[in-house]
């Protein structure tokens, strides 16, 4: 939601990035307020994926350019797990499966982790036990989750609902839905989408960064992007992401070189 | 693989150091006259020096096993001193006699014995370079009729048990090593459990390797008769040295009817340097008897140190309805290599065995399982279940499994499953994207991996066990 009393959360200023000495990100602008929901949308390649996890630091990819400042510092003054200790949260495209490691263990760290820095309370295991059974009634979620290794043979739906959970947990400012929807079926979607939802306060931002707008039906956005070639090359209203729907990305390029022989 | 694995894999080994106690060094090499020398320092009856003769004698006509997965300069067996001893400046009737400095030498590895005896009531019968110094708990342990002790003590205070067993279930000619070691053994723990008896504490041994170029030749017998009961303990650290020390020792387990033998090992000796200069080369057999009905035989390591591994804790599953179980964590770092498994033989009817094995490659590491499991025809309706998983961190290292497999009844059921994973980037970016570091992160994915080992370990021990790895316990409450 737009609001008039936000404040600046995100600035990103001609973001280049590369992996492998490929350019991915090819000079990003981007400006996120408290309380606004972001979609980011383009064709496989266009650099959405990679625009997420230079966000949040993957040590794969290589800033070359540009400035991101996050709640006016600099983003990329921070190691990624200081990152996620300020606020940004990633919901990872594909999440990481960790054998041997019980999903509750794993969350009560990161939990703990973030409240210490926080300067708050850590929450003992049976504290911990009530708190996360309410977070995971949100998500329809089966206690025995907790009990299962971190990501270890879930479905696909189940991994989506383990990390909306985990940002339930850590109540991020600013989190980055890396295509969530993929691979959800249609109840899954509308339980995601309803957490997410849920989880929206006026002082967080959400980027969704998807291919397709049924997403959007369920977690209404205040602006969309559209990405091609590492760039966004179009920022307009929800009813963008409708028209992209009906007419293809072909539409957007085309416009664009329209434009650009005017 | 990133810098800061690099670093936490390549922590130097933190208990090199060397105690500066008087010893009394045999010279090197090895012949007739030695083996008399040392069977005559410990003033040993004639059947005990028969049967070191014996031993060498085998000995001499056998070669150095070729077939494990590992490869070290050859060793010179000539060249190795097989007898060291800190001269005892008198008898030692308590704790408080012991040489302060032997006691900072525990203190240094964190173990405070008296702490150790008094807060865990643990019984810790210390080795020190070959001869046992100090015995505790002795007495307590003796009101139930439990002997604990060193070996050659039992030689002349129970001559007939140590008779009746000593090479029973590793015979003098099993192996090389084994050969050996029946040959020059020096000092080991004797431990009886009489019949009936469930022994009220667990027992403990350090054992320490400390004068240079000594070779240490451990002998442990250890035997529960019918319905009794046994938790072992064995840790060991090393100090530093260049040259490579050779350690060839023996264990023998026998467990009779309805009798339970635990035995746990945390093994940290010193591994070389990081660049594969030094360290302990680790020739071990370990073996179990379940030889009763309903007889039970459990091992458990934790391997973390020397510079070559090989050892392989077995079971003969004799007894009808016999128990034998292998849980196994091997960590290998810089140029470490071992070679380690179990073998579980099944000879009496509904014999069942259990292996799990993890293992963990870092650095330039050789780390490789090899495990046997054979049903004898008359094992029938014998069960084995077989777990070898590996983990790799870095890619500069190796992991092999070599699982064999010998079924001669058909009413038996063997399952052998296997996994490698690989610590990467991105388990440590998902973790880092949830505020936790790597070093956090290495140390919850590595207990993960183990747990199945470490819950098998006597609860101080497993608390060690996750130190030795250099990582962090994790949670308080699982």
């Amino acid at each position: 939601m737009i609001s008039p009393d936000s404040k600046l959360l995100l600035e990103i200023r001609g973001l280049r990035a590369s992996i492998n000495s490929i350019e991915i990100l090819k000079g990003v602008d981007l400006t996120v307020r408290s309380g606004e929901v972001h979609a980011i949308m383009g064709i496989n390649g266009s650099g959405k994926s990679t625009l997420a996890k230079v966000l949040a630091g993957h040590a794969a990819y290589e800033v070359t350019g540009g400035t991101v400042l996050f709640e006016g510092s600099n983003l990329f003054d921070l190691a990624p797990e200081e990152r996620a200790r300020a606020g940004v949260f990633l919901a990872f495209q594909y999440p990481i499966e960790i054998p041997g490691v019980a999903n509750n263990q794993f969350l009560r760290l990161t939990y703990n982790t973030v409240q210490t820095h926080r300067g708050k309370d850590e929450l003992d295991p049976l504290e911990f036990d009530d708190f996360v059974r309410e977070k995971m009634k949100m998500l329809e979620m089966s206690p025995d989750f907790l009990d299962r290794s971190v990501n270890a043979g879930f479905s696909g739906g189940e991994k989506k609902r383990n990390e909306i959970l985990q940002m339930a947990l850590l109540e991020p400012h600013l989190s980055i839905l890396d295509e969530t929807d993929s691979g959800l079926d249609i109840d899954a979607l509308r339980i995601v989408a309803n957490g997410v939802n849920q989880l929206a306060t006026k002082d967080s931002a959400t980027i969704l960064v998807t291919h397709y707008q049924r997403l959007l039906n369920y977690i209404v956005p205040d602006y969309v992007h559209v990405m091609e070639a590492g760039r966004i090359i179009k920022t307009g209203g929800k009813q963008l992401a409708v028209d992209l729907e009906s007419h293809g990305y072909d539409w957007v390029s085309a416009e664009q070189r329209a434009a650009a022989r005017i | 693989m990133s810098a800061v694995l690099q670093n936490l894999v390549n922590q130097p080994y933190k208990h090199g150091f060397i105690t500066e106690i008087e010893s009394d060094v045999a010279p090197k090499g090895l012949n007739e006259s030695t083996i008399r020398m040392i069977s005559a320092k410990k003033n040993e009856p004639d059947w005990l020096l028969e049967f070191r003769l014996n031993a060498y004698q085998q000995w001499l006509t056998m070669k150095e096993p070729q077939w494990p997965n590992v490869d070290y300069p050859k060793i010179d067996f000539q060249s190795i001193s097989y007898y060291s001893a800190p001269k005892p400046k008198k008898k030692l009737g308590s704790m408080d006699e012991v040489d302060p400095e032997l006691l900072r030498t525990f203190e240094k590895l964190g173990v405070p014995m008296h702490e150790r005896a008094a807060l865990a009531g643990v019984a810790v019968d210390v080795i020190f370079d070959s001869v046992s110094v100090a015995t505790t708990y002795k007495k307590k342990l003796a009101e139930v009729g439990i002997i604990f002790g060193s070996i050659s003590e039992a030689v002349h205070t129970h001559p007939d048990l140590v008779k009746r067993y000593l090479g029973t279930v590793v015979p003098v000619g099993d192996n090389y090593y084994a050969a050996l070691n029946s040959a020059v053994f020096t000092d080991g723990s004797f431990c009886f459990i009489p019949k009936g008896v469930k022994c009220p504490m667990d027992l403990s041994t350090y054992f320490r390797i400390n004068t240079e170029a000594s070779g240490q030749f451990e002998r442990t017998l250890i035997i529960a008769e019918e319905g009794a009961s046994v938790s072992y303990l064995e840790g060991c650290t090393a100090p530093r040295f260049d040259t490579n020390q050779l350690h060839a020792a023996v264990v023998e387990l026998v467990a009779l009817d309805n009798a339970d033998i635990k035995y746990s090992t945390v093994q940290n000796w010193y591994a070389g340097d990081e660049n594969g200069v030094g360290g302990i080369f680790n020739f071990v057999t370990k073996r179990g008897l379940a030889k009763g009905v309903n007889s039970r035989i459990s091992w458990t390591q934790v391997e973390t140190g020397s510079a070559i591994t090989w050892k392989y804790p077995s079971c003969i599953l004799q007894g009808d309805n016999s128990v034998g179980e292998f849980y196994s964590v091997a960590v290998t770092n810089n140029h470490q290599q071992a070679d380690t498994g179990t073998k579980m033989i099944h000879i009496g009817k509904n014999t069942r065995s259990t292996i799990v094995s993890k293992g963990i490659s870092a650095g330039h590491s050789k780390n490789s399982y090899r495990g046997l499991v054979k049903i004898a025809p008359t094992a029938a309706g014998s069960r084995n279940y077989s777990q070898c998983d590996s983990m790799l961190i870095g890619d500069q290292c190796s992991a092999s499994t070599f699982p064999y497999i010998q079924v001669r009844n058909n009413s038996a059921i063997v399952e052998h499953e296997a996994s490698t994973s690989k610590i990467g980037e991105d388990q440590l970016f998902y973790f880092a994207q949830r505020g936790i570091g790597a070093e956090e992160a290495v140390s919850m994915i590595i207990n993960g991996f183990c747990k199945d080992v470490f819950q098998q370990l006597p609860m101080e021990f497993a608390v060690e066990a996750t130190k030795l790895l250099g990582f962090k316990l994790e949670g308080s409450v699982g």
